[in-house]
């Protein structure tokens, strides 16, 4: 099972709405979130090393997060599923949501991005795998499976921790996992014919109820303009009178 | 008045010492008023460690798990006693690092509450600041009186607190029981050898696609060393395989406020500059004057690197 976001793209420029009650998305182009894609790039190879695995595409949002469903059809899963909902859901929510597909999904692996790229909030992933009582293995730059057990690589702040991990499992993809596929036209005319289950998130029956209140959004402070120099000698006398290298 | 509850503050540490990370979120929580301050040191044989953080000022107490279960940090294993432990206070809190980002989540979801992540800036007792959208945006979250406060500070936005504590040491029981699921295998250190650790490091020197190959960063570690900074990296740096991936700076790697950063090479993408915008003074050398990360910087070169690097070895070394 693959996790998918459906955000703002990566290069769009982020405004921030007048009122300060969210950002603009109106006509901004969406994306499946890029560690997202990581993770559903890797689902596919173990599936295509020769596992005999289903690939499901799960996303919690709007209608609209069909097309990024669609869009992951087209890269290779099998079929999808929307939990659909016009209300945001916080990462607890999502992850209550989602254990309810695990538990009738049944998955040998739970593969999301490690965070996604509009709250920044690198929280679905360790909440489903408390929550589902099961390992977690986040920022993996590289995933082995054998036996029933994973073995996953992870970037961490003093290099690369390898840890041993028994499945099922919850693993969050960092950036160096792998790089996604495009998708081919072809793919994306298959993709129409695959099923996408839609489902009201509701109707799920989890607490939904928000913990936290987001009540302003704003633009940070800009740095003030800064100042050309035109050489090396110029460089190190404005170094030394902010007084470095002295 | 009303007052806050107790505060934990999760130590992280590698066994020998405490990181400083910890000392930084002490800070966090002495900024919101009126709180009492614990740290709860989880890990075997780690009394060094805690004697370290009973050092810390604005320490009241320090609370100890030593069991050997608790000899490497996995947050599997981790949260349970933290969750348990967590009983007693009103805020939780620990280091946006890969530490504290793997475990609070975890520890969140068994208290059932939100978290915060990346908590940069109080605004009140339960109302504070974290960035979103690769810093790109600034959103004020509140926490509803009666839910527990689990957050992750954002350790570049606070100044680790000094030492002059003289907290006392307990040892902690925890009844939780403990998964058997994941284990440690091992730790590959990273890039940074010798040289100052890049989060906690006064000067940082970075390179990124345009130092063009692994051998050529031998140039700016050469430079580095001789003035004794840190050296960091970009995202296209480490994806080509130039430099290690604990050397990334930016959204997904490090998040840094050194004194000084001097950009080597870097175009300034946005999820570069989001992890180095608290540095004091930031530099530029960029041979394209049209790169975004002139907008930035304080002190602008459009010059090749190249020529530049073994100039200020000269007149600096
Ligand atoms: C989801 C996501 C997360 C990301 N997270 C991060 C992150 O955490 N950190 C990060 O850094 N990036 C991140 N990125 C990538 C980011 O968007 C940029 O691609 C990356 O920062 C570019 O690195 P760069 O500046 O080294 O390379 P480039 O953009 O290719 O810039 C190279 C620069 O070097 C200059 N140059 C070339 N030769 C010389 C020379 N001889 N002398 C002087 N200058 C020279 C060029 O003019 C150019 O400006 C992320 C992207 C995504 C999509």
């Amino acid at each position: 099972m693959v996790c998918l976001k459906r955000v703002v793209d990566y290069n769009v420029r982020i405004r921030v709405k007048d009122d300060g009650s969210g950002v603009v998305t109106d006509g901004v182009k969406m994306s499946i979130n890029p560690f997202d894609e990581i993770a559903l790039e890797e689902a596919l190879r173990i599936r295509e090393a020769g596992q005999p695995v289903e690939v499901i595409a799960v996303s919690i949002g709007p209608d609209d997060c069909q097309q990024q469903l669609r869009t992951g059809l087209a890269m290779g899963a099998d079929r999808a599923i929307l939990l659909e909902t016009d209300t945001e859901v916080e990462p607890l929510a999502a992850a209550r949501a989602l254990l309810k597909l695990v538990e009738r999904e049944q998955p040998d692996l739970v593969l999301m991005g490690k965070q996604a790229i509009d709250d920044d909030n690198n929280q679905t992933g360790q909440m489903l795998a408390a929550l589902w009582n099961r390992p977690q293995a986040t920022f993996a730059s590289r995933l082995e499976i054998a036996d029933g057990r994973a073995t996953v690589t992870r970037e961490v702040d003093d290099g690369l921790e390898v840890i041993s991990i028994e499945l099922p499992a919850v693993v969050t993809a960092d950036l160096r996992l792998n790089e996604p596929r495009y998708v081919k036209l072809p793919d994306i005319m298959k993709a129409k014919k695959k099923p996408l289950e839609r489902q009201n998130l509701a109707a799920l029956g989890t607490d939904m109820t928000p913990r936290l209140r987001l009540s302003k959004y704003e633009a940070p402070l800009p740095r003030q303009k800064g100042r050309m120099v035109a050489n090396v000698d110029e460089l190190v006398s404005a170094l030394r009178d902010k007084g470095f290298f002295n | 008045m009303m007052t806050t509850s107790g505060m934990l503050i999760v130590a992280e540490h590698n066994g020998g010492n405490l990181n400083q990370s910890t000392a930084r979120c002490v800070t966090c929580a002495t900024s919101i008023a009126g709180a009492r301050i614990d740290v709860l040191v989880l890990g075997h044989e780690c009394s060094t460690v805690a004697a370290q953080a009973a050092a810390l000022f604005g320490v009241h107490r320090v609370l100890t798990v030593d069991r050997p279960e608790n000899a490497a940090p996995l947050a599997a294993v981790l949260a349970p006693q933290v969750a348990e432990l967590a009983a007693g206070y009103g805020y939780i809190l620990g280091p946006s690092t890969t530490f504290g980002k793997d475990l609070m989540p975890r520890v969140a979801a068994l208290l059932g509450v939100g978290q915060i992540s990346d908590l940069m800036a109080i605004v009140g007792p339960r109302a504070f600041q974290r960035p979103v959208y690769a810093g790109n945006v600034i959103v004020t979250v509140e926490v509803p009186e009666g839910l527990k406060i689990v957050a992750t500070v954002r350790t570049a936005s606070f100044k680790p607190t000094p030492d002059g504590g003289t907290a006392e040491i307990t040892q902690a029981r925890v009844d939780a029981a403990l998964p058997s699921h994941t284990s440690f295998v091992e730790l590959r250190a990273g890039g940074g050898g010798a040289r100052p650790d890049l989060q906690t490091a006064r000067i940082v020197f970075s390179g990124g696609r345009g130092v063009g190959s692994e051998g050529n960063f031998a140039l700016l570690y050469a430079l580095a060393d001789r003035l004794g900074v840190a050296v960091g990296a970009s995202r296209a740096a480490v994806d080509a395989g130039f430099v290690p991936n604990d050397m990334q700076i930016g959204q997904t790697g490090k998040i840094i406020a050194p004194d000084l950063y001097i950009a080597f090479g870097i175009s300034g993408a946005i999820q570069h500059l989001t992890g180095i915008k608290d540095a004091g003074l930031i530099v530029a050398v960029n041979k394209d004057a049209e790169a975004p990360i002139f907008q930035v910087a304080d002190v602008g070169l459009v010059a090749d690197l190249f020529q530049i690097i073994p100039e200020l070895e000269k007149k600096l070394g």
